[in-house]
């Protein structure tokens, strides 16, 4: 009589067993108290899912009543939050150790806001959206303030709670709206009952809370308040990672939401996009022009990534938003990737008391360790977009999709941005390499691994952008 | 009957003096509040529109929306007593250190 | 005049001004005992509108143990006086032009929508705990998963951040 089978577990297994991984390692930490072993197992667990992950792809079901979808596009952002969750670990492990606060908690949260990640890309229901939104949030406001009785830490936390808290009642009113429109929160009957609507400005209003819910989520202006301090005051594995996994998690539910519930006031929307995208790039690249501290000039710079990100989205409602999505999560592989190499940077000259985090600690960098300032260039080149890195194809492929759909303004607001942001970003590379310094550098070699697997992914993957691109648009085919 | 608008009215202003609420005041735990009557504006919006379509669904997510209001309330005021423990105050703005 | 009316404007009224009351008090606790008494006005419209469940989880969950754990932690804290007098510039005029903005959109959503929503219907066993949960055990089995999971993830990491190990004073001191 209640109609789910065992396959709804299948479709969804990925999400399943990393849920059911962090329950074992709850009761593995609780008697071992080994922060190292947990680790460890939680790197196994993400394989694993990573695993499961690839024989899922080419699913196409809907699981639990029309709860979740598993198509190509859900599987690519799976594998892209689980690489992270895999990379951010590597960062965190001697971290946390190093600054004397290593806890097996740390690694189950994670674990916990991996699914939320992977939950928000599948969902095919409102009422989904907003609660995988909640699991991959609150773990995080938990993370954030990780450092025990250091206030930065811990007021970030709360911080990025509140505004967090905010985003969610943002989201949840829309979705109530939406509810009240149409009488459903399901994305496909939401679609079917806009067509007949008898309210279109509840349901244009419902969008555009859950627009603005999200949009805090991912840091678009002018929505961004409290996150440079909250980027800056986190413990940085943390600053890495919230900075990818819940713009990958919020873009990858904007999306799908957008795309499958409200074609509908697409018209209405897209001038509204265009200016959110216009104004956080602008707001973000400027800002990062002022900074000093390497943190809060990368978490300005995340910012403006998260501009680039959005501008895919104005296509969405015409023809092409195909393409757009495509070059989207070609763009989010590309920021992943050169985001975490840049903080495994970070990471290996920051000192306790967030000492070793200004430019002028970058200073000499060049010739004392060429190995680790040449991959901060590439990193640092890559968020820029210049070639031949991951970042340029990026940019590339997002600034092509956003001509072809007739926004050649917008376009060049990008290049004009990209341009500005290698002024921020070269002032790096000279303190690098035309300054004097000594700076200390801590060698570690699961940090390393790290950094060598960025710079590699950097460089090696913008040779095969060609296929990524084709995979990228082979999973957003299933959307369609 | 009462109509479904003055519902809807009513629930837009409690959300609307929620944001205000949000926005304007410093302290970490009325802000936290003004969140609590947002989730509560929109969970009147479910009840109501719930009795409009005779749909359980409206009613099933507030019950939802209570789970996560109470997970929030387990982080958020654990978040707070730490953070007045470290600085002796949760006025969000006061003495920032990580202002500049 | 209808006396369903009186009472949902009665209510209304009651709500409002507890909601400004929370908003405007300078004292935590006030602020506080106001957004219980919204909390229970609300669950009040919530029988009216057939969710005699739901007002009573409102009232047990809502009112009674988040609203009871808010102000165990402001007096916990003895935060009550500590509201906030500084505020920053920018962030009232923004307040008011985004209440005017949603003001807007109430009115033009009331009076200017294109059809008239469906009146009430008479119900008879709508909303009792027997139907509610048939629902949230049938169609939406996979969002009540989750929130378990929720619960478990916030309850973790409330432990983690309130059982911490106090370090000497001059470590790790901002």
């Amino acid at each position: 009589m209640s109609g789910y089978g065992i396959e709804d577990l299948v479709y969804i297994l990925p999400i399943v067993f990393l849920l059911v991984w962090a329950l074992v390692l709850v009761l593995v930490e609780a008697f071992t108290k080994r922060p190292d072993v947990t680790m460890l197992l939680a790197a196994f667990g993400l394989l694993a899912a990573v695993t499961l992950s690839v024989i899922q792809f080419g699913t196409e079901a809907t699981a639990f009543k029309e709860m979740l979808t598993v198509d190509g596009y859900a599987v690519f952002v799976y594998m892209l939050v689980l690489a992270s969750g895999l990379l951010s670990l590597g960062l965190a492990y001697d971290y946390n150790r190093r600054m004397g606060w290593a806890r097996g908690e740390y690694y189950i949260l994670m674990l916990f806001s991996i699914a939320g990640a992977m939950l928000m890309a599948s969902a095919a229901n409102l009422i989904v959206v907003f609660l995988a939104l909640e699991l991959l949030s609150i773990p995080l406001y938990v993370m954030a303030a990780f450092v025990p009785n250091d206030a930065s830490s811990e007021e970030a936390g709360l911080k990025y709670f509140l505004l967090g808290a905010f985003a969610g009642g943002f989201v949840l009113y829309g979705v109530a709206l939406i509810y009240g429109a149409t009488g459903a929160t399901n994305l496909m009957d939401v679609v079917a009952a806009a067509l007949g609507t008898n309210s279109p400005v509840m349901l244009l209003t419902g969008a555009a809370l859950i627009l603005v819910g999200l949009g805090f989520k991912v840091a678009l202006v002018p929505f961004h308040m409290w996150t440079p301090d909250v980027y800056q005051g986190a413990p940085t594995p943390v600053t890495a990672y919230m900075a990818v996994v819940a713009k990958a998690g919020g873009f990858a539910a904007l999306f799908r939401v957008f795309i499958a519930a409200f074609p509908s006031v697409s018209a209405d929307l897209t001038p509204v996009i265009a200016t959110l995208v216009v104004l956080t790039l602008v707001v973000g690249n400027v800002a990062a022009l002022a900074q000093k501290n390497i943190k809060r000039m990368l978490a300005y710079s995340s910012i403006s990534h998260a501009g680039f990100l959005m501008m895919a989205f104005v296509t969405y409602g015409s023809a092409l938003y195909a393409d757009a999505v495509t070059s989207l999560l070609f763009y989010l592989l590309a920021f992943t990737v050169t985001s975490f190499g840049s903080w495994a940077v970070v990471i290996a000259l920051e000192k306790a008391e967030g000492k070793g985090l200004d430019f002028e600690d970058y200073a000499g960098l060049g010739k004392k360790y060429p190995m680790l300032s040449a991959a901060m260039l590439v990193f640092l080149l890559s968020f820029a977009g210049v070639p031949p890195t991951l970042g340029f194809a990026g940019k590339f492929f997002l600034f092509r999709t956003v001509l072809e759909a007739g926004y050649a303004w917008l376009a060049i607001v990008g290049v004009i941005m990209s341009l500005v942001s290698a002024f921020y970003y070269l002032r790096v590379v000279r303190f690098m390499y035309f300054e004097q310094g000594d700076p200390e550098v801590r060698s570690e070699p699961v940090l390393n691994l790290v950094t060598a697997i960025t710079v590699v992914g950097t460089i090696f993957l913008f040779l095969f952008s060609g296929p990524l691109l084709a995979w990228a648009s082979e999973a957003v085919l299933a959307l369609i | 009957m009462v109509p479904i608008e003055y519902y809807v009215a009513l629930s837009a202003i409690l959300f609307m003096i929620g944001t205000m609420g949000v926005l304007t005041r410093r302290n970490a735990i009325i802000i936290f509040m003004s969140i609590e009557l947002m989730l509560n504006a929109a969970n009147l919006l479910f009840v109501a529109f719930a009795r409009m379509y005779e749909a359980l669904s409206g009613q099933i997510f507030v019950f939802f929306v209570m789970t996560v209001a109470a997970a929030e309330v387990a982080v958020g005021l654990a978040l707070i007593v730490a953070v007045f423990r470290t600085k002796h105050s949760i006025n969000i703005d006061e003495a920032s250190t990580l202002k500049g | 005049m209808d006396a369903n009316l009186i009472v949902f404007i009665i209510l209304a009224v009651v709500a409002v001004g507890s909601a400004l009351g929370m908003l405007l008090n300078k004292n935590a606790v006030y602020s506080a005992l106001f957004l219980i008494l919204n909390f229970a006005t609300v669950a009040v419209l919530y029988i009216i509108l057939g969710a005699p469940f739901i007002a009573m989880t409102q009232v047990t969950v809502y009112a009674g143990a988040i609203m009871v754990l808010f102000l165990f932690v402001i007096m916990l804290l003895g935060a009550e006086e500590l509201a906030g007098a500084t505020k920053i510039d920018w962030q009232k005029p923004a307040a008011v032009v985004l209440g005017v903005l949603l003001l807007a959109e109430l009115i033009v959503v009331i009076f200017f929508r294109e059809t008239v929503f469906a009146e009430f219907a008479e119900l008879t066993d709508f909303g009792s705990p027997a139907q509610i949960g048939r629902v949230l055990f049938n169609e939406y089995l996979l969002p009540f998963e989750i929130t378990a999971f929720l619960l478990l993830a916030a309850m973790i990491g409330a432990i983690v951040i309130a059982r911490r190990v106090r370090q000497s004073p001059s470590k790790r001191e901002s």
